[in-house]
């Protein structure tokens, strides 16, 4: 018992501490690379859960985010990022270490909260739940700390890891939902990629500070 | 022999031990640089011979220096060889192994630098002050990470005592534990910025744009300067013995044990130090300094990891008790 705690317990920290580095990076293919590792990372937590909660359905699962988000999007947003011509960008527009201090809070934040509310639950789901709502809300944190879209997309993406990790310690999630969830994903990567290169067809740039002037943000 | 008599020798022979080896830990870490730089390197033996040239020499002190100038390295050695005497290396009750509390020994090292950082303004230099000014840059980040990593040490093992944690890790069974490996990560960060190796500092270079423990002890010579590095030494034997005191305490001889089990304690440990030196110099060979202004970010990764292991050990605890 205390072994498969253990190892899921490794995995959803590699998660976290994953996500972390996502936030740290700042150079655009470096933020590309973490984001794959950590769709790996969520994989081999996802096979270890099918295999110690013997629910086969979930090795597919796992099959998806290994083939989709740890290599089929990365190679895709690789291509994007180089059509673009932004893979040597440096990015920051808050600091690092206020962005990490930031997350950290968050993460203090979202195991208290699923802690607190989640007293009756088994075990396993509460330390799934807890970390998973704190990828989310780091992958919320990469959203609003980068201006460039594509690290946009990529802090979506890695929302969209919570999530299953979530899904994958609380039992209910049909396999149904699973899926349309990936392909959903796929989906919203083919409209941000039409997106992306519309926003530079028109303001030549895909910083999205770029975006303020014609909502009137900026004087 | 009456236990108490026991324990206060084994107290006595770990005193010296730390003492001895100190010099020659260092030294491996040149030799090792040395050897994979292809160079022929310096025998072991150099480190001694260096303390001992110091010691002969001529001290020379600046005219502006005051007292504190002469008594900082004294204090700095004094300070520095508690804190190495105190960290279980390879028996658990020895004599004074009540007072192996890590919150003590994170204050010894700390009035230690704090002291050393003192003697470097002392003169009035502008390179002491600089590398003062570096060095409690420096200690203000990596101090904090090191406290969260004793914290989760202490909260996993349930007591803040170097001996009654090693003892606790060492009757576990093995098991993967993500919190640990984050503070080991965080506390060898901590251990490289605290002993100027070579991410943060470089030990070997006297250029005075990267400096940062050399600047500050520029103006020290002769017995002075003799004791500054050996403090640097014990130092550097500290943290390698506390990393391998928490983290890898196999072999070490319980509380209570006779001579037979301090002796197979001694051979880890040696061996443990060995590694531990290999390891620093595969290290420093393989990776660039970095620029000081890029140091904050480093050691914000340690107190990042370090607090990320406090948060899951806090989960673990309030999941599975």
């Amino acid at each position: 018992m205390t072994h498969t705690y253990d190892i899921s317990h490794f995995l959803a920290g590699l998660m976290l501490v994953s996500s972390f580095a996502l936030i740290y990076q700042d150079r655009i293919l470096a933020v590309l690379q973490t984001f794959a590792i950590q769709a790996i990372v969520l994989s081999v937590a996802v096979a270890w859960e099918a295999w110690v909660q013997d629910r086969p359905h979930l090795f597919i699962t796992a099959g998806l985010a290994l083939g989709l988000k740890g290599l089929v999007i990365p190679y895709a947003l690789r291509r994007m990022i180089f059509r673009l011509g932004v893979h040597r960008d440096v990015e920051q527009v808050v600091g690092v270490g206020f962005a990490m201090l930031c997350g950290l809070g968050l993460t203090a934040l979202s195991l208290i909260l699923v802690l607190k509310s989640t007293a009756s639950a088994p075990s396993i789901a509460r330390e799934g739940l807890a970390i998973a709502l704190a990828v989310i809300l780091l992958g919320i944190l990469v959203m609003i700390t980068r201006r460039n879209a594509v690290t946009q997309i990529i802090g979506f993406m890695s929302i969209e890891n919570g999530l299953i990790l979530g899904a994958t310690g609380a039992r209910g999630m049909p396999l149904v939902v699973e899926i349309s969830v990936a392909f959903s994903v796929l989906i919203a990567l083919f409209v941000f990629a039409v997106f992306v290169f519309r926003i530079r067809e028109r303001f030549d740039t895909v910083d999205v500070e770029a975006l303020d002037e014609v909502r009137g943000d900026r004087r | 022999m009456p236990d108490a008599l026991l324990m206060l020798l084994g107290q006595g022979v770990q005193m010296l031990l730390v003492l001895t080896i100190a010099p020659a830990i260092t030294g491996l870490v040149r030799l090792t640089k040395a050897r994979l730089m292809r160079r022929q390197g310096p025998p072991l033996l150099q480190a001694y011979r260096d303390l001992v040239k110091l010691v002969h020499k001529e001290s020379v002190v600046a005219e502006s220096a005051s007292w504190l100038f002469r008594v900082a390295p004294y204090m700095v050695f004094a300070l520095t060889w508690v804190a190495a005497a105190l960290i279980p290396t390879f028996a658990a009750g020895l004599m004074f192994n009540w007072a192996a509390d890590a919150i003590a020994l994170v204050a010894i090292l700390g009035a230690a630098r704090a002291t050393l950082a003192l003697a470097g303004m002392d003169v009035g230099t502008s390179f002491g002050g600089l590398g003062s000014s570096r060095e409690m840059m420096i200690a203000t980040l990596a101090e904090p990470a090191m406290l969260l990593v004793v914290l989760t040490l202490s909260v996993t093992a349930g007591s803040t005592r170097l001996p009654e944690v090693a003892s606790f890790f060492l009757n576990q069974p093995l098991a993967v534990r993500i919190s640990l490996a984050l503070a080991l990560i965080a506390l060898i960060i901590v251990a490289m910025a605290e002993n100027a190796r070579i991410p943060v500092d470089n030990p070997a270079t006297h250029l005075e744009l990267t400096m940062v423990h050399e600047a500050m002890v520029l103006e020290y010579s002769g017995r002075h300067l003799a004791m500054v590095e050996a403090a640097a030494q014990l130092r550097l034997v500290a943290y390698i013995a506390l990393i391998a005191c928490l983290f890898v305490p196999f072999g070490m001889a319980p509380a209570g044990a006779g001579p037979v089990a301090w002796l197979l304690g001694l051979v880890s440990f040696l061996a443990k130090m060995v590694a531990g030196a290999m390891m620093l110099g595969i290290w420093e060979v393989a990776i660039a300094k970095m620029r000081v202004f890029r140091v904050p970010e480093f050691l914000g990764i340690a107190f990042i990891f370090a607090f990320l292991a406090i948060l899951l050990t806090f989960l673990t605890k309030e999941l599975i008790g």
